[in-house]
């Protein structure tokens, strides 16, 4: 196990930079999740820190070792591809002692080493399979167990659950979590999936356009986004942003172009008539008489809970009740804003206010 | 077909099943009978029909301008006896093993190349196919010239290197015209190797690379345990076509050697066309060219156990 640093990193390809100085501390034994939008260069950087892609610029360590000119496997890392990457003609044990092969270890001390990972994993029966004989997510299983049999300094995953099923995915999830609450392992875990991100992070960085945008742990970037971006892209249904002016006279609150007044908690140290965002998440609006109006469109029941999409004006706003509300598409409801848990960004440039 | 009426009573409906002739023509079998009727048609009639009358004829004495009549094994016992045909058979092998085995390694070898990351790759690909789509008779001519006696391009630079002092007598020495027709098969056959190898390389996931380059592995342990193994059913077939094209190979000896010096390069189809055609013996050419039957079949056979899926192939459980 080892901690791993990542200073000012860039990537050019040919002249066109797609990460723009990216800077990461990875604690030793931390699960860090790699989170953004697709080419946000998130699975670039991890192909640098595996040693796939060169570095243009700034140093990656691992531990106190500057990796930019080490050899893949010199760098004692393991990776699990988005499709797994086995190796079709060899059977599930081969796969996973290939690596102890090539370092030439003893037949022995391989067998030992898969079977070892195969009773974490719970791939005992199925060392003789071929990969083509496999499911989903016992091939999910057998690319981590190549990852554990090396008994690496950090796991590093590309996607790993994006070829599954929902279901499967959900309980993958949870296998990987708890992989690593017993491993410890250093991990680095690249997904675009924000409920992964969330569910599974010890620390999530949440990138754009190649760069970091906001790095912290899930319910401080739940709770206070940096900006506009990491506030719409974490949390599902996506959190409502609503255009407005500020009224910082007397009670603050936000008045929109078509005059609802939107509440404000506290005071924000921004001057009157300033235009912003407000941003409040679709489970923090509720159902009362003196909230804005708003015209329903489309009401979906999930059981747990009933999202309702409703009109302000021309903008489209999201709520989410618990509780089953008896509305129908076409009519009248009025929704409150819960100021304490409202969100307020600056319309130029995103940042939080 | 379609009836309003649903609440007819049992029996009734039995009067509405549609009758075997509409059946017929909804089965899938008997459709598939016609679809393939016109290609059947045209194999029977190009392939199969010729095929048996060779093989018929081989058992006759039949000459140009005459009815043969059957003469059992005749043919056969002759040849059997039949030096030259002997040494046909083993300049057929020879040819078709070295010259088989070469394209191979070539082939390989250039497939991996092209297979690279490389600039203007697209042409490269394109001029390394040139040697196949130039007409046989054509590059045989070029090579005619290349091995001429008296002005080979060969010759005439070796002589200014200063290496030798006299020209090679490329196709009027027995060793040198066999290495010359094999050498020229060589270069007519990479390109098919290489581009059907290439075609196989890009069905190879790039992340198995990756992923074997993160298990440590090194540039040749990549490709022995990762592309070669992944590679074998591909080098099957394609090492099966050129094998059976080399071993049928006339054009290009044809155009070079007509099988001399001295029957030196005299291949089976050579031996075959010479006998039959020219000497107009066509029974005897005919039980030549049957002849090659079992060594192809043997061919096919040894790559037909090479091809079987291997078992990570197979998609369902065991």
């Amino acid at each position: 196990m080892s901690s791993v640093h990542i200073r000012d990193v860039r990537k050019s390809f040919g002249g066109f930079e797609v990460l723009h100085g990216v800077t990461i501390p990875i604690d030793d034994g931390e699960f860090v999740v790699l989170v953004g939008p697709s080419g946000c260069g998130k699975s670039t950087l991890l192909r640098m820190l595996a040693g796939l892609e060169n570095i243009t610029s700034g140093t990656i360590s691992i531990g106190e070792r500057v990796v930019n000119n080490v050899q893949p496997k010199e760098r004692d890392i393991a990776m699990v591809f988005q499709n797994y990457a086995l190796y079709p003609h060899m059977t599930v044990a081969d796969n996973m002692g290939f690596s102890l092969k090539l370092r030439g270890a003893r037949p022995e001390d391989i067998k030992k080493g898969v079977a070892r990972a195969a009773e974490i994993l719970a791939l005992t029966p199925l060392l003789d399979r071929y990969p083509r004989q496999l499911s989903g997510g016992q091939r999910q299983r057998v690319a981590m167990g190549r990852a554990i049999v090396r008994d690496p300094q950090v796991f590093l995953f590309d996607e790993p659950l994006s070829n599954l099923d929902a279901k499967l995915r959900v309980a993958m999830r949870t296998e990987i979590k708890e992989l690593h609450q017993r491993l410890k392992t250093t991990t680095v875990y690249v997904t675009h999936d924000q409920i992964e991100a969330m569910t599974m992070a010890d620390k999530i960085v949440v990138m754009h356009d190649g760069i970091v945008e906001q790095m912290g742990s899930p319910l401080d970037l739940y709770d206070k986004p940096d900006n506009q971006f990491v506030a719409g892209f974490i949390g599902s249904p996506a959190m409502n942003f609503l255009n407005g002016h500020l009224k910082a006279n007397g009670q603050a609150y936000v008045e929109t172009d078509n005059g609802a007044k939107l509440p404000l908690a506290t005071a924000p140290a921004a001057s009157d008539g300033r235009p912003v965002v407000y941003g409040v998440r679709p489970e923090h609006l509720e159902l009362a008489g003196d909230g804005i109006e708003a015209e329903v469109v489309v009401v979906e029941p999930t059981g747990s809970e009933t999202q309702i999409v409703a009109r302000i004006g021309s903008q489209d706003i999201i709520a989410v009740f618990r509780d089953r509300h008896d509305v129908n598409p076409g009519e009248k409801i009025h929704l409150r804003p819960r100021a304490s848990a409202a969100h307020l960004f600056d319309k130029d440039n995103g940042r939080r206010i | 077909m379609s009836t309003v009426q649903t609440s007819l009573p049992a029996g009734a409906v039995a009067s509405g099943e549609p009758s075997w002739w509409s059946r017929l023509q909804t089965n899938r079998n008997f459709i598939a009978l016609w679809f393939m009727l016109p290609a059947a048609a045209f194999l029977i009639l190009f392939l199969a029909y010729p095929l048996g009358l060779g093989v018929w004829m081989s058992f006759t004495d039949e000459k140009i301008g005459r009815t043969g009549i059957f003469v059992g094994l005749e043919n056969y016992e002759w040849l059997w006896d039949d030096a030259i045909f002997w040494l046909a058979v083993f300049n057929t092998l020879l040819y078709t093993i070295v010259a088989s085995a070469i394209k191979f390694a070539i082939g390989l070898y250039l497939a991996l190349l092209l297979n690279r990351r490389m600039p203007f790759k697209a042409i490269i690909r394109a001029i390394v196919l040139i040697p196949f789509i130039v007409p046989t008779v054509l590059s045989a001519i070029a090579f005619w010239w290349i091995y001429d006696a008296q002005f080979s391009i060969i010759s005439w630079s070796l002589i200014k290197l200063g290496i030798i002092n006299h020209n090679i007598d490329f196709l009027g020495d027995t060793n040198w015209a066999r290495a010359s027709v094999i050498i020229a098969n060589i270069w007519r056959g990479v390109p098919f190797v290489a581009i059907t190898l290439l075609a196989g390389l890009q069905t190879v996931s790039p992340s198995l690379y990756e992923a074997a380059t993160l298990d440590g592995a090194t540039n040749w342990q990549r490709f022995r345990y990762i592309t070669y193994p992944l590679l074998t059913p591909i080098i099957a077939v394609v090492m099966t076509f050129s094998v059976l094209f080399t071993f049928t190979d006339f054009q290009l000896i044809w155009a070079l050697t007509r099988g001399g010096p001295v029957n030196a390069t005299h291949l089976m189809a050579t031996l075959s066309y010479q006998r039959g055609i020219i000497s107009g013996r066509l029974g005897e050419g005919a039980a030549i060219a049957t002849a090659m039957i079992p060594f192809l079949l043997a061919a096919i056979a040894i790559s037909w156990f090479g091809m079987q899926r291997r078992k990570w192939q197979q998609g369902s459980d065991q």
